[in-house]
């Protein structure tokens, strides 16, 4: 079977169109302004001449006998009556005449330095190199020549005004003076200043011919009141027409210079602006309502431009976008589907011998009873809707050749993407669950690739449609293939917040698990075996939170390694540690050891980044699967809450924390008074203003931090915000002590806050106070409340913050995008060397030593010494 | 019964592994034994794991890199001003660091250098000091106050004779600076110098305050504080506000092979192309984990390898390599449009479709990765 491959375009040449071309390319030349006779048909030779090309429904092209939508368009043109400068090129045409002899046109340098920059030109070219500095010099030595080598000439100097305008000598020079300079010029001497002669001769960039864009790019819109409301660029048109007629017939009529010159000048105007609207010297054309038009430039430019707005990012059909919520009862490789959205998004299923059966089921259920079908296409190519009144005709009718667009159902690999985009875990391959509501739903352990949250996120919902794109997202993009991060080989999807907290009051207790809880706490992860009890008490066996969690581990584990609440005591007691953070796994059984942040979160989880590498995708997803699941189990047997309650610090503790305070407080006096007596010690290379700001700031954090270590001695394991910050579920013990104990100093770019009054922050204060509560100091905690002046200070830090987030995710962006632009055509090639598109080597080897930075451990070179130690069995710190 | 170092050296260094898991495996073997049938366990696992950690052909790499460099930009912080390492000297961090990197610009906004020395004044506090004297720029207001007597028409600076002994100077010295700086003669009287404009005017006088005060008595122009910080090992090290990274190196005393800038242009001017790469990813490595991220070094290589590549350190942008791309639509998608499509119109330029964003602009499938490959249905004989 020879299956013919899609045309590919090989290349694309770039040039200016000549006159000529202009003319022969035109299907009619356009002489009329106007667009429209009374009877609202299009007028013969205006602008919207049905030879141009069809907007209206039912008439017909033409130039190609095509409807609208089917004929792409013609270009027209417009003969303009005295030639004009095109703007993009103004200062090319100010650096040619300069560079030009005014008489003869040979350019003003001698032969050999022609040929040294041709051939300069060539070899770059060659070598895919830009030659802009060796035009620049050709351009920068031909003006130095006074006279001209080849006629004996003496050059005038040339004043080039803004935008079209040069002036030799005090005497204006009119595009056709121009024009007839460049079309001097030889082919030899095109090619020195960079020029192709045969596709972009100079004199082409003065206009004489004036293309016509066809109707289908400038289409008018009806309004609803029946109205006409035409395209920018066909009021720009109307212009130049208009004002090119009024040309020709005071021309005709010889009318005086000064007349004549004005109304070239005005049909400049309008060229330039119909080419550029944005030009700067020149007043933007506008609509009546003020409106700067959008023309030819505009329609290119920026974000929402042809080129990045239209070509480089496209809009797509068979996709879907909706609210996303929580459901941890699915697979992180899964996402739920509302059934509405089911209904409508297909996929098309070509019907062979093979499936006949399964899609006349398909199309025999109709687009009600999901899952069915929504079209078919016939052999012919005739698109017919299935109904649910023709559904069970239409199945019979089903043939072999025939295209049946069979609705989505389980396990459909679909692509799911959350923006921004900023790597490629952004999208990935899911499998699809039909459930009823309406938003998607997905494993919260999936999460942190996304970094979504369920505050009202929205993501995109993508159906491959051909058989080539589901593989490529099966075997590429599926979860299970990005669980981990190529930025620095580790796991980034695993679990999060009640995960941990979960997962650690699990493991981390010595609760006694009878047989009905051990069970419950398994059915999901579907084990129904329970291990040895651990013992028994009152003569019932009992497990432990270690046994359960074992059970999901895969035989064959073995890890070391310390949790996220190791202490980092001097001497590690291993084994022994008093906290348990000692985490000891042998063959899949947890010996030692919580389970915690290090162990199963996104990002750190030592046990994922094994079972990725060791064992497979499929076992490591299985694990999160189990992992999460146990753990909201986990969780629930306990309850696990928090409230302001958790917060409360006993009186002698708080008593202590007002003492420490105090102390500070009294110190920052000290230096203030040391300050102002001068006595302060100059820190090198500082003001004593800024000695004395540095030395308060160390002061106040210092009694931050010990309220907050009060405070903590107050807050044990048993206060449930201290197992989310120890174990890593959420928060830190930082957050805890603003809550609990003091909130601290508030600053302003990384100073004290200053402005406000004059010479005070607010006025409550004394004028030239520089004591720690005048400047933003928060003695009080969250929870006991921040008094007036405090509350101010503390928005004030906090608008900081708002505002460095808002400027930082635009600049981030544009980082991420020249990071892209600048990097995105390098490739890996088959000999292991890093290349761009022209084949030139960027790296020998992929980062020196051709490794997938996915696969290396954490980016640290552990690999080898993991191998030695299981081949010798000894254990090496 | 183990072997000895030798025969595993010998067996270890023909393998077909990069350098660094050579060296790595070698350093761990020092201090583990091993029979001969744990090391030909060891090398075929190693083997093993070095294949399957291998990059496969048609990855694309440079998207890889740019993504992973470019999304922790989001979680970093935008305060410019952080204290690194030393309390005293501000240096710009986080994301505007980032992009200055990325940028190479000419100037950095916070030029520092990092000054080590070598070993005979490393561990010796006065040498060190005495060093940091001699490339601290030092003017005149350091050394003494400065006053105007306008009744007779002079300049009357008061040295301070501490600081003047403590950086090894002495009036006449001074004196002798000022006067081969600015050609005016300057009368010594003890702890005083004292001079007079050319002519008797105000003006003139107020404008020799100026110059005396911009000269530059002692040190390098350009360095304008020089810190002594001792390290954790022991030594010290020099760290300065400014950087001219070329004077310094020459000075007796400073180790040039661990001085270093975060200048990356002025490495490059004084080291070459792979001292400003090396420094590159120095720099860019260290701006990262300063924020507590973690970004493999590969994906930095790859952006500095870019950057250098034809012996220039260019900047990522339309300055740079997006500028120079072989690509007319590829150019213009980026930025500048207009001009780059009127200007390949004018020089011919044939686009050959070959980059990501050329064919996703023609709307057919892009030449990387699955789409570098063809795959060829042999017909079952």
């Amino acid at each position: 079977m020879v299956i013919a491959a899609p045309k590919r375009i090989k290349q694309i040449k770039f040039g200016l169109i000549s006159p000529k071309e202009f003319r022969k390319m035109s299907v009619t030349r356009v002489i009329t302004a106007d667009t429209y006779d009374d009877d609202g048909f299009p007028i013969e030779m205006g602008l919207m001449d049905t030879r141009l090309g069809v907007i209206d429904p039912g008439l017909r092209c033409k130039t190609c006998g095509g409807r609208a939508g089917e004929c792409p368009g013609h270009f027209g043109h417009i003969e303009l009556v005295a030639p004009v400068i095109h703007v993009g090129f103004a200062k090319l045409i100010r650096k040619v005449l300069r560079a030009t002899c005014r008489t003869c046109g040979a350019l003003l340098l001698t032969i050999d330095q022609k040929k040294k920059y041709v051939e300069q030109i060539k070899t770059l070219r060659r070598m895919g190199q830009p030659i802009e500095e060796i035009v620049t010099e050709v351009f920068k030595e031909a003006r130095k020549a006074g006279t001209c080598q080849y006629c004996g000439e003496v050059q005038q100097e040339i004043k080039f005004e803004k935008p079209t305008t040069y002036v030799e000598n005090e005497h204006k020079l009119m595009p056709t003076d121009i024009r007839a300079r460049l079309e001097k010029m030889t082919d030899e001497d095109i090619e020195v200043i960079g020029m192709d002669p045969h596709n972009a001769r100079p004199e082409w960039i003065i206009l004489t011919v004036l293309p016509v864009p066809p109707v289908t790019m400038r289409p008018s819109i009806t309004l609803e009141s029946g109205q006409r409301s035409e395209d920018d660029l066909t009021h720009k048109l109307v212009d130049i027409i208009r004002i090119n007629q009024r040309f020709q017939e005071n021309r005709e009529a010889g009318a005086p210079q000064l007349i004549i010159e004005d109304l070239w000048e005005l049909l400049q105007y309008h060229v330039t602006t119909f080419i550029d609207n944005a030009v700067s010297g020149v007043p933007p054309a506008r609509h009546r309502s003020g409106r700067p038009l959008k023309t030819l430039s505009q329609r290119l430019k920026g974000k929402e431009g042809r080129f990045r707005g239209s070509l480089s990012g496209k809009r797509v059909n068979f996709s879907a976008r909706t609210v996303i919520s929580p459901d941890p009862n699915l697979r992180i490789f899964e996402v739920g589907v509302p059934l509405e959205i089911a209904k409508e998004l297909t996929i098309t299923l070509n019907v062979t011998p093979r499936n006949i059966d399964e899609v006349k089921e398909y199309v025999r259920r109709g687009p009600e009873n999901h899952p069915g079908a929504n079209y078919i296409v016939r052999a012919d190519g005739r698109r017919v809707k299935i109904t649910d009144k023709n559904s069970t005709e239409m199945a019979d009718l089903v043939e072999l050749g025939w295209k049946v667009d069979r609705q989505i159902k389980d396990k459909d690999v679909v692509l799911f993407n959350r923006q921004p985009s900023l790597h490629r875990m952004s999208i990935m391959a899911h499998e699809i669950k039909v459930l009823p509501n309406k938003t998607f739903r997905l494993n919260p352990a999936v999460c942190p690739p996304y970094n979504a949250d369920f505050d009202g996120d929205e993501m995109n919902m993508h159906i491959p449609q051909t058989e080539e794109a589901r593989a490529e997202a099966k075997i590429l993009m599926h979860v299970a293939e990005n669980i981990l991060s190529p930025r620095f080989g580790g796991p980034i999807i695993g679990g999060i917040h009640d995960h941990i907290s979960g997962l650690f009051l699990l493991t981390n207790s010595k609760d006694k698990i009878n047989k009905v809880d051990a069970l419950e706490l398994l059915a999901k992860s579907e084990i129904r075996e329970l291990p040895e009890p651990a013992g028994k008490e009152n003569k019932r066996p009992y497990w432990t939170g270690k046994q359960i969690f074992s059970q999901i581990l895969p035989k064959g584990l073995n890890l070391e390694f310390k949790a996220e609440i190791c202490e980092q005591c001097d001497i590690c007691k291993g084994v022994d540690c008093e906290h348990d953070a000692y985490v000891v796994i042998k063959d899949g059984v947890l010996e030692t050891g919580s389970i915690d942040e290090k162990a199963i979160g996104a990002f750190k989880s030592v046990i994922l980044d094994k079972l990725m590498k060791e064992f497979n995708p499929q076992i490591a997803c299985k694990f999160i699967d189990d992992a999460t699941r146990l753990s909201i189990r986990g969780i629930m047997r306990k309850g696990f809450s928090f409230g302001m309650d958790d917060e409360y610090i006993p009186p002698e503790a708080q008593n202590h924390i007002n003492e420490e305070l105090d102390k500070a407080g009294d110190k920052v006096e000290k230096l203030i008074a040391a300050y102002k007596a001068g006595e302060l010690e100059q820190l090198p290379g500082r003001t004593i203003n800024e000695t004395l700001e540095m030395e308060i700031m160390k002061e106040l954090s210092k009694a931050r931090d010990s309220t907050g270590d009060i405070a903590g001695r107050h807050l044990g394991m048993d206060n449930s915000a201290v197992i989310m910050a120890k174990s890593g579920a959420r928060g830190s013990m930082l957050n805890l002590t603003q809550m609990a104990a003091c909130v601290g100093q508030q600053a302003v770019r990384g100073e004290r806050i200053k402005r406000g009054y004059a010479g005070r922050t607010l006025p409550h204060f004394d004028r030239g106070d520089l004591g720690s509560q005048a400047h933003g100091f928060v003695r009080a905690s969250y929870k006991s409340g921040l008094s007036p002046t405090e509350y101010f200070f503390h928005a004030i830090g906090g608008r900081e913050g708002l505002v460095d987030t808002a400027v930082r995710t635009s600049q981030s962006g544009y980082l991420q995008r020249r990071l892209v632009n600048a990097l995105q055509d390098l490739e890996v090639q088959f000999d292991g060397t890093v290349r761009d598109t022209r084949k030139m080597i960027i790296q020998f080897k992929y980062g020196e030593d051709g490794i997938n930075p996915m696969n290396s451990d954490f980016s640290k070179p552990d690999a080898v010494k993991r191998i030695i130690k299981s081949v010798t069995g000894k254990v090496k710190e | 019964m183990s072997l000895d170092q030798k025969t595993i050296e010998e067996t270890i260094s023909d393998l077909p592994l990069p350098q660094r898991v050579i060296n790595n495996l070698m350093t761990e073997l020092k201090t583990t034994k091993v029979t001969k049938k744990q090391l030909d366990d060891i090398i075929t696992r190693t083997l093993a794991v070095y294949d399957y950690s291998r990059i496969e052909a048609g990855e694309a790499a440079g998207v890889v890199s740019a993504q992973s460099i470019g999304e922790p930009g989001t979680q970093m912080t935008m305060r410019t001003f952080h204290y690194a390492g030393v309390a005293e000297i501000n240096v710009t961090l986080g994301l505007p660091r980032l992009i200055e990197i990325v940028d190479a610009r000419k100037n950095p906004s916070t030029p520092m250098l990092t000054i080590f020395l070598e070993k005979d004044y490393a561990f010796d506090r006065d040498k060190a000091r005495e060093l940091a004297w001699k490339i601290e720029a030092t003017n005149i207001s350091v050394l003494g106050s400065m006053s105007t007597d306008i009744v007779e028409m002079k300049v009357i600076v008061e040295l301070n004779r501490k600081a003047v002994a403590q950086r090894n100077m002495t009036a006449k010295e001074i004196a002798k600076k000022i006067n081969e700086e600015l050609a005016v003669f300057v009368e010594v009287s003890g702890d005083n110098l004292i001079m007079k404009p050319e002519k008797p005017s105000y003006r003139e006088l107020l404008q020799l305050v100026k110059n005396v005060q911009s000269i530059i008595l002692k040190g390098i122009k350009g360095i304008k504080r020089v810190v002594i910080r001792k390290e954790e090992s022991g030594e010290y090290v020099l760290y300065t506000e400014g950087s001219v990274l070329k004077e310094v190196l020459a000075i007796e005393g400073v180790d040039p092979t661990r001085t270093r800038t975060n200048n990356i242009n002025e490495i490059f001017d004084v080291m070459g192309i792979e001292a400003a790469r090396a420094s590159l990813i120095h720099e860019a490595t260290e701006t990262l984990r300063e924020q507590g991220l973690t970004v493999d070094v590969r994906h930095i290589m790859l952006v500095a390898d870019i950057m250098t590549v034809d012996g220039d350190v260019k900047p990522i942008g339309r300055h740079g390599i997006s500028g120079e791309k072989a690509s007319v639509l590829a150019r213009a998608a980026f930025e500048v449009t207009v001009s780059h499509l009127l200007d390949s119109g004018l020089s011919g330029d044939i686009d050959e479709l070959r980059g990501v964003t050329e064919n996703v602009i023609v709307g057919q499938p892009i030449r990387l990765g699955t789409g570098n490959v063809k795959l060829i249905a042999k017909k079952q004989a």
